[in-house]
């Protein structure tokens, strides 16, 4: 008995809703008639499956990356190693800290593998992969509260950038962070580097041992999670604005680093309502204004 | 809605509806944030649509929906039924219920109204798996010293028990009515009650659980008494054994003397019983009762016995002693001064034991949730609420609670009971007046629904409840009893 994934088309019918256990992954793409049916077709060929693989080598997934050598089996497995290996050395970092940014990947190359199209995206929860032709261009809106509506600010990735991934990491997410941050967006060159690169960086937007952050073990409130004892955030409490400089700085510092080794192209990291924007090219910056749950859905429109 | 899941020797449970398999404590949701750890039991957590159509995976596929040339083979989405649960609201229902939803069923254009329903008048019927006195017929059945019904008739193996009611909901006390409310939630809810009947016994509650009578957990309903067991199973102990006890703290039954035995021309085997005899083969107060052997305090069947008739007996022949559950089997054969000596049981009589087991049913509480859908809840279906109560009679109207089956009553109204185990957790609620809040659907054609006065500008498509801002995250509930 083959256990089947979820697959419908959002409300627009535009859309295709693809989920199976935790992932959900919401693609759309633009291109001839044919080329769309191939290339969604292909999308749920691979995803028919890939959370079976993923299982397969869970308990080798949720262990500490080794920088120096992979021994993992599955291209998505593999992929997730590859995204966390350059912090593995100096971080505790597991594969799992990139697994929805390269599911997301592993579907959008499968469309793209299959079939011709002008753009597509693969948003999985908010861990993007792009695919950008020649003259394209998507417009990316960034939200720091997952719970609350309203857009922080938009940007607008052309064919002509390099950043073909986008991630977002943070307390309020599905996943837990060890930082304070409320969402580190980063842009990269793939989906699996920003989303390693995200977690990597809302971790470091922090206050060590501030009486109003709220710390647990991971393990207490998730016995199986590849944190194991390590203290997540649980809540944050009122902070002074200094210290709200603070905390984003010493992410800022983080983000700024791995700009240099050319593992980001960009990130903006948001705390209690204030941004910093770490990039060689701005993040186009606008205000807050409010958006319509439709949009909010994905967080990315034409 | 709950899915099979291990119990592992912590409190955390794991899930198994997908591949991941998350471990998850109590009060926390897994990986997907749509399974929790309810008390134990894995339940589903998604928003207001809580419930899938139960489908075994045969990849029925269901067709593409958005127009165009699709062939249709890429869409696979389980049938989704729309609950109430969580829909809200408003009493008297003087607006159409929030949601009246319509989907695509097998081709049909459905509706599904989806409303909450305000039951003052309401209450639970409760069965309990037990041959211990629990109380006198109509003594006051209490929660926290305040009357919320009354014990009512005896049916086989079990107590009934009436509670609710208009009468306690809004007839007496501000408190008798408060506790009571809350005691029906509780036990629709499926949590544990404490139940202290009048001149009776205390007994705890929960639906699909074993009662607790006087702190002790009845465990199985056993087949019968020990004579009743003599009847059912005499046949096939018949030519394999010379005789046969079935130990029983009310009537202990003998094969050699049961009139079921002697149709048999099972032989006399100068067996001796302690304990007084009722009727021949049946024997009152062989033993004290106790947790041991059928309900008595015995841990060796030989003390119930006493020495064999020497006139009657003979050395080498075979008896088994079982008590009423068949949690206790022995087998003996008499040694040359006709005292019993124990045997390995033989696998044809094992057989027979096994047999017994088998037919004894785990004793549980059962709560079935009764309330009768008003005039004005019914009005927030259609603007001519009797057509509503005729088109259910006629059966073109489907009554669900909660995505559960119900059974409706016969005559006048929408009277309607419920096994509460049947809906997903936390689906009933209360409002102060005090009366409890219900999950009530009801299913019906389009047209029939237009038909009989439906809300037509309200009808909306189930495509629009999925991305709509109003619905709801179903939290579970909070977690902990009363007791």
């Amino acid at each position: 008995m083959k256990r089947q994934p979820q697959i419908g088309w959002l409300s627009d019918g535009r859309r295709l809703h693809l989920q199976d256990g935790p992932i959900d992954l919401i693609v759309e793409a633009h291109g001839s008639e044919a080329n769309l049916r191939g290339a969604y077709h292909a999308a749920v060929r691979r995803f028919t499956g890939l959370l079976d693989e993923l299982c397969d080598e869970l308990p080798a997934l949720r262990e500490a990356a080794d920088p120096a050598q992979c021994l993992l089996q599955g291209p998505v497995a593999r992929r997730m190693h590859t995204a966390v290996a350059p912090f593995a050395a100096d971080h505790f970092i597991t594969p799992m800290a990139a697994v929805a940014g390269s599911v997301a990947e592993e579907i959008l190359g499968a469309m793209v593998g299959e079939a011709s199209l002008d753009r597509a995206y693969v948003n999985n929860g908010g861990d993007i992969a792009l695919h950008l032709g020649g003259g394209e261009q998507f417009s990316v809106g960034l939200i720091d509260r997952p719970d609350q509506f309203g857009l922080l600010r938009t940007m607008i990735i052309g064919a002509s950038d390099p950043s073909r991934g986008i991630a977002t990491s943070g307390r309020h997410g599905r996943s837990f962070s060890l930082g304070i941050a409320d969402a580190v967006t980063v842009l990269a060159r793939t989906a699996s580097q920003a989303d390693a690169a995200a977690t990597i960086i809302a971790n470091a937007v922090d206050l060590p041992g501030h009486p109003a952050i709220v710390r647990c073990p991971a393990e207490e409130l998730q016995p199986d999670s590849d944190l194991g004892a390590r203290l997540v955030t649980r809540d944050v409490g009122h902070l002074e604005g200094f210290e709200i400089v603070a905390a984003l700085e010493a992410g800022s510092d983080k983000a700024r680093a791995l700009l240099t080794w050319g593992l980001i192209d960009g990130a903006a990291l948001h705390l209690q309502g204030e941004t910093r924007v770490v990039a060689l090219k701005g993040f186009g910056a606008s205000g807050r204004h409010a958006a319509v749950p439709q949009q909010i859905e994905s967080a990315i429109c034409a | 809605m709950q899915t099979d899941a291990t119990t592992s020797a912590t409190d955390k449970i794991r899930c198994d509806a997908c591949p991941v398999m998350c471990y998850i404590k109590p009060g926390a949701a897994g990986a997907c944030d749509r399974y929790a750890n309810h008390d134990g039991q894995l339940v589903r957590v998604d928003p207001h649509i809580v419930l899938e159509r139960t489908k075994s995976h045969g990849g029925r596929l269901v067709p593409f929906q958005a127009g165009g040339d699709w062939d249709g083979k890429i869409v696979h989405e389980p049938d989704v039924f729309v609950t109430a649960i969580g829909a809200g609201t408003t009493y008297p229902d003087y607006k159409p219920a929030p949601f009246i939803v319509s989907s695509q069923i097998d081709g049909v254009d459905m509706v599904t109204v989806v409303t909450e329903g305000i039951f003052s008048y309401c209450g639970v019927k409760v069965k309990i798996d037990t041959d211990r006195y629990l109380g006198p017929e109509t003594a006051t059945v209490r929660v926290q010293g305040e009357a919320v019904g009354h014990v009512t008739t005896s049916e086989y193996g079990s107590q009934m028990l009436s509670l609710g009611g208009v009468h306690h909901l809004t007839g007496g006390s501000k408190k008798e009515g408060r506790v009571t409310c809350d005691a029906l939630m509780d036990l629709s809810n499926c949590k544990p009650v404490e139940l202290v009947i009048d001149g009776g016994a205390s007994v705890v509650v929960q639906a699909g659980y074993p009662p607790i009578v006087n702190g002790v957990a009845e465990e199985r309903m056993r087949v019968g008494c020990g004579s009743a067991t003599i009847g059912m199973f005499a046949k096939q102990w018949h030519g394999k054994v010379d005789e046969v006890v079935v130990v029983d703290d009310h009537i202990t039954g003998v094969l050699s003397e049961h009139q079921a035995g002697k149709l048999l021309d099972v032989a006399d085997t100068g067996i001796k019983m302690k304990g007084r005899r009722s009727t021949p083969g049946r024997y009152f107060q062989v033993a004290e009762p106790g947790t041991g052997w059928g309900g008595t305090k015995i841990s060796d069947p030989l003390t119930v016995l006493g020495p064999f008739d020497p006139k009657v007996a003979r050395p080498g022949m075979t008896m088994l002693m079982v008590s009423t559950t068949g949690e206790h089997a022995a087998y003996y054969e008499l040694d040359a001064a006709l005292k019993p000596i124990e045997k390995t049981l033989p696998a044809d009589l094992k057989l027979s034991v096994e047999r017994i087991q088998e037919n004894c049913e785990p004793a549980l509480c059962t709560v079935l949730f009764m309330g009768g859908a008003g005039g004005s809840l019914r009005a927030g279906v259609t603007d001519n609420p009797v057509r509503l109560t005729r088109s259910v009679k006629d059966a073109l109207t489907r009554v669900t609670s909660g995505g559960a089956p119900v059974y409706v009553w016969p005559g006048g109204g929408i009277t309607f009971m419920v096994d509460v185990t049947r809906l997903p957790a936390g689906a009933f609620g209360y409002v102060p007046t005090p009366a409890l809040v219900a999950p009530i659907e009801f299913t019906l054609r389009l047209s029939d629904y237009a038909a009989l006065g439906g809300h037509m500008d309200h009808v909306r498509p189930l495509a629009s409840l999925k991305a709509n801002p109003e619905t709801r995250q179903m939290a579970p509930p909070p977690s902990g009893s009363r007791l």
